[in-house]
């Protein structure tokens, strides 16, 4: 018997309930609007009442309406064909719906139930499985998607049947499995899972050690992330998240990327519906949108389902996780997130953190990020979850609770700097402020030393060293103006101006530049130290800046170019003839 | 307002009363429907057993606790219809022209959101031929950008300039807290013009109550989406000026004991101000709203939460300077970014837009060094010298606000500056473009 309430509170899209029966925090209830259901979740039980936030608006809503209680928590339905799809918050179809304008009250299902699929078993009878184990796979795609035992079984159970090479639609039988007490459990291709609890089927989670190129040079090289690593993105409106989490949706090297548009620009998501089915993914020559799922819930769409979608995205990503895959799971902003939490919380009129937050924000963030990382299934394979965030700071304050509470949950922080976006330095990454913590890691020492170079990390450092001492000097030269200081203040200033223009700042609209692949980088960071290292002499100041200006052109020809290409090579001549000219002077 | 009927029942015991909203015990009330009380309009803000919160648009001035309270039975309502062409009206749609009251279907404000697979990726260009818009930050249909001005800058004036030159299908004027001289501004603006069947306006002046304020966006968009859906119309929207229609969101939420976040707004500002600015879209039939606003800052400072939510939310803001040196106010290209204009440069416009505008910005850059430098007691060079005279006929003859030009004009009073002040290799765009339209010595 399921439980029944009836209205006894609203407050925007907060509902108060009053129950007669049992309910669980997080339970799914649907309020009976004549014909229309609402669709809300519990936050908060206190005695015979409940709070639930409805998913959507709530006008015209009267006190006494029924509400109905469902007896689970809010669940995605994992199966093949969820890539490529656009997803709200709550994981409806947004191309199943009809006419221009979201209706209130309206879900679909998230797959298609007729569609074939060839399955291809990988168990067989008489195999012990527990949750995750794969049972066979289709091919989605392109991608080898596993069709596993469902997450939700508790302990080991043996294959009875297993159903054998054939088409099939996602809810027919492919096999039924023993459990210890001896009943039989029937397996379709489909499943369904809470989206607030992690994906735990996996034997351990690791310290990441590898590296995950993105392309972005100033990611790459200065500070990288690794494969099930986490990073968050801060910066002030108009200073580039976007385009950042664009460029790495499209460039960076996972077999699979989940886009969470969570409380952002609709025209921003239609820029990925309108480019994606266009662009080329390098790496498996296949259109881009086959490895992207989007999960829009755009700003104008309602608060509540903000929240669910982050969650959502992030269980989608452990499912294919579960599978063996690389998952980049991306969130466009996570402070809208933090922000509907906010409004939760002060309609609920809950004590209040800093900035009006809810106090346990700390944790909830934390929570989420660590979901992410780097695991080794019980079957031996290895799957990944590697998770970028953006965050929008206040007043572009970077002393403010999202921050403040990411930065302890993340362990990658690139801060997206108001000055340098101003003077066009893309992408505006502050390459003294941000770090990336696995840099510490022996782990990442030792895979970047065999897969990169032995001296890789000292270059880094050199570089970064060179950042440091070009702003210092800069700074001099501003109050001492430019003959106030040695000419070697100069030097030092135009080499950090060297690093910036040619590895730091990237294209993102360039089709070369705009993606440079690790080897390529590393080529780039040897010729930038050459440079480095060289002692150049002027007799005045006046020479150092013009200098300068020529090789770094040429430098930037060449990130314009193909490389290796012939005018590839013309434009490193014309470096290294600059470079030999000078040294010898 | 609307005439309650016979057997509609008259609440005559209020609660509670604050500044804008009061309670009454009541049954059957629908959330944020709207009700009468003491003929003043009121709208559903909360219900908690039988006890409802109401705000009361125009304030609870003198209102006592035995007034006179009817429920409605329905949410806030436009009548839509061709008939809204040419029309004033205030916040609630009711006419303030004298004209006669409107005929169409009524239509809830504040309506659903497009699904976003629905929408097209904008992609036309508007023209004002102001070329701190058209050259440095071209507007689309569909974008939704606001002004960010000092109180005491133009921006009724240039946003009239705008909307004329649009060449859109309707231009919907949503005033908040609009003094009567601005109102009047824009009315005779429009007619003079010519341009009034073109026009709805929903005005809300100071002299109205600020709570008022709260439908003025709703209506505008509401009327908006009639034309731009069912008419498959260019819509451009105005609204100015919306850091009033925010003050007004506070007075609400103060009174309605909500914990207020940042600079005393509420928590919610975010997506209050996402709700209204996302109605900007482009259809896939041709039909498109666009949304230009207002937002007065104080001081100067972006930071306060309500240019920072908005900067947030739009795709780029336009702002405007006073340049002292040839006395006139200008679209200021430092700090003014349209971040849709990457859709339409160089693709509706000619082949060396994108290089034009960047060497033209950079060297006004350098001009801004230059001056520093000479405040600061440094020497300047040849070059400093010509980059500070570039500036001023920069400023002048495309930046500021009282140039009409088209975009060609634009491009071509580029290239004659730079070859009048620099040298090609100082102006360094592209050797094919310079080849092809550096203007030759005679
Ligand atoms: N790498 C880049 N190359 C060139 N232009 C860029 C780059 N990054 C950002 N921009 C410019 O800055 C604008 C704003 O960038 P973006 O939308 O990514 O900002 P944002 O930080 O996401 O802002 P918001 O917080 O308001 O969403 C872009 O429209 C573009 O004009
Ligand atoms: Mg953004």
């Amino acid at each position: 018997m399921l439980t029944k309430g009836k209205v006894k509170g609203i407050i925007s899209n907060l509902v108060i309930v009053d129950v007669e029966g049992p309910v669980a925090q997080n339970e799914i209830c649907y309020i009976l609007m004549g014909n229309i259901r609402l669709m809300a979740e519990v936050i908060k039980v206190q005695r015979h009442q409940a709070f639930v936030q409805v998913f959507e608006s709530t006008r015209g809503l009267r006190l006494g309406t029924d509400v109905e209680f469902t007896g689970y928590m809010l669940e995605v339905t994992l199966g093949p064909g969820i890539l490529s799809r656009n997803y709200d918050g709550l994981q409806n179809d947004l191309d199943k719906f009809e006419g221009i304008f979201l209706k209130k009250g309206q879900y679909n299902y998230p797959l298609d139930e007729n569609e074939l699929w060839d399955f291809n078993p990988l168990a067989q009878t008489g195999d012990q499985v527990q949750a995750g184990s794969w049972l066979g796979e289709v091919i989605e795609n392109w991608v080898p998607h596993k069709i596993m035992v469902p997450f939700k079984f508790e302990g080991t159970y043996k294959v009875k049947w297993i159903t054998g090479k054939g088409s099939y639609r996602i809810k027919d039988k492919i096999a039924v499995l023993t459990d210890e007490a001896g009943r039989e459990h029937e397996v379709t291709m489909v499943q369904k899972w809470p989206v607030k609890l992690p994906i735990r089927a996996y034997k351990t989670k690791s310290r990441p050690f590898k590296i995950l190129e993105t392309g972005i040079r100033v990611i790459d090289t200065l500070n990288p992330i690794t494969e099930g690593g986490t990073g968050f993105i801060p910066g002030p409106f108009g200073c580039g998240k976007t385009v950042l989490q664009h460029a790495l949706s499209r460039q960076a090297d996972a077999d699979l990327v989940v886009i969470a548009a969570c409380g952002e620009r609709a025209n921003e998501v239609v820029e990925i519906f309108t480019e994606f089915p266009e662009l080329i993914d390098a790496r498996t020559g296949r259109k881009l949108i086959e490895r992207t799922t989007i999960i829009a819930n755009t700003s104008n769409m309602p608060v509540a389902a903000r929240e669910a979608s982050v969650y959502t995205a992030m269980t989608i990503a452990e499912y294919y996780r579960s599978m063996g895959l690389k998952i980049l799971l991306l969130a466009d902003s996570t402070s809208r997130w933090a922000q509907a939490l906010r409004e939760m919380s002060n309609r609920m009129e809950e004590l209040p953190g800093p900035d009006a937050f809810p106090m346990d924000l700390p944790a909830i963030i934390s929570n989420y990020y660590s979901r992410a990382g780097y695991v080794e299934l019980n079957n031996g394979k290895t799957g990944s979850i590697t998770f970028i965030g953006t965050v929008s700071p206040a007043g572009g304050n970077l002393k403010e609770p999202v921050t403040e509470s990411t930065k302890k949950a993340a362990r990658c922080f690139y801060a997206l700097s108001q000055q340098r976006s101003d003077s066009k330095r893309y992408p505006a990454i502050d390459p003294i402020d941000s770090y990336s913590k696995y840099l510490e890691y022996d782990e990442v020492k030792d895979f970047v030393s065999e897969y990169i170079s032995p001296d890789w990390i000292d270059k880094v450092t050199k570089v970064k060293d060179v950042l440091i001492r070009g702003r210092e000097a800069q700074e001099q030269i501003n109050i001492l103006g430019d003959d106030g200081v040695p000419v070697d203040y100069h030097v030092r200033f135009w080499k950090s101006e060297v690093v910036d223009f040619i590895i730091l700042q990237q294209d993102a609209f360039d089709k070369i530049d705009q993606t440079t692949p690790l080897k390529r980088q590393k080529y780039m960071l040897d010729k930038i130290t050459d440079i480095i290292n060289a002692q150049i002499q002027f007799d005045s100041f006046e020479e150092v800046a013009g200098w300068f200006k020529k090789l770094i052109n040429a430098l930037k020809q060449m990130n314009y170019s193909e490389f290796g290409s012939p005018e590839f090579v013309r434009y490193e001549k014309e470096v290294d003839e600059m470079l030999t000219e000078t040294v010898k002077l | 307002m609307t005439q309650k009927t016979a057997f509609q029942k008259v609440y005559t015991k209020l609660t509670k009363i604050t500044k804008a909203t009061c309670s009454v015990k009541a049954a059957g009330v629908g959330y944020e429907e709207l009700a009468i009380v003491n003929g003043r309009l009121a709208q559903v803000v909360k219900i908690i057993d039988d006890e409802v919160t109401l705000q009361i648009f125009a304030g609870t001035e003198g209102i006592p606790t035995n007034a006179e309270l009817v429920f409605l039975g329905k949410p806030p309502v436009l009548r839509v219809d061709d008939d809204l062409a040419g029309r004033f009206l205030n916040a609630y749609g009711e006419p303030i022209d004298g004209g006669p009251a409107l005929t169409g279907a009524e239509r809830e404000i504040g309506g659903p959101s497009v699904n976003p697979v629905r929408r097209k990726q904008p992609s036309q260009l508007i023209a004002t031929g102001i070329a701190g818009i058209d050259l440095n930050n071209t507007l689309v249909t569909g974008q939704k950008i606001p002004f960010f001005a000092d109180p005491d800058q133009p921006f009724n004036q240039v946003m009239a300039i705008v909307a004329l030159r649009a060449k859109a299908d309707k231009i919907i004027l949503g005033g908040m807290g609009l003094s009567n001289d601005d109102y009047l501004y824009y009315r005779n603006t429009f007619e003079n013009a010519g341009a009034l069947e073109r026009i709805v306006a929903f005005i809300n002046t100071t002299e109205n109550p600020p709570v008022e304020r709260l439908l003025v966006p709703d209506m505008a968009l509401a009327a908006a989406e009639y034309f731009a859906v069912e008419k498959k119309e260019k819509v451009l929207v105005l609204l100015t000026d919306m850091t009033m229609y925010a003050d007004a969101l506070s007075i609400v939420s103060n009174r309605m004991d909500q914990i207020p976040s940042k600079d005393n707004m509420p928590g919610s500002l975010y997506s209050d101000l996402a709700k209204i600015y996302e109605k900007a879209v482009q259809f896939p039939d041709g039909g498109s709203i666009t949304i230009i606003a207002v937002t007065t800052l104080s001081g100067g400072d972006i930071t306060h939460a309500i240019p920072d939510n908005t900067g947030y939310i739009t795709e780029g803001q336009l702002f405007l300077r006073r340049d002292a040196e040839i006395g006139k106010v200008i679209v200021d290209p430092f700090r003014s970014l349209s971040r849709l204009k990457q859709l339409v440069i160089g693709k509706q416009t000619r082949e060396d837009h994108a290089q034009v505008m960047n060497a033209s910005i950079r060297l006004y850059a350098d001009a801004a060094n230059a001056r520093t430098k000479h405040e600061n007691g440094f020497e300047l060079s040849d070059y400093d010298e010509r980059t500070l005279k570039f500036a001023r006929d920069y400023s002048e003859k495309l930046l500021a606000i009282d140039v009409n030009i088209d975009i060609d004009q634009m491009l071509d009073t580029g290239w004659k500056l730079f070859a009048e002040y620099f040298s090609p290799e100082e102006v360094a765009i592209k050797a094919d473009l310079v080849k092809k339209y550096w203007p030759s010595r005679n």
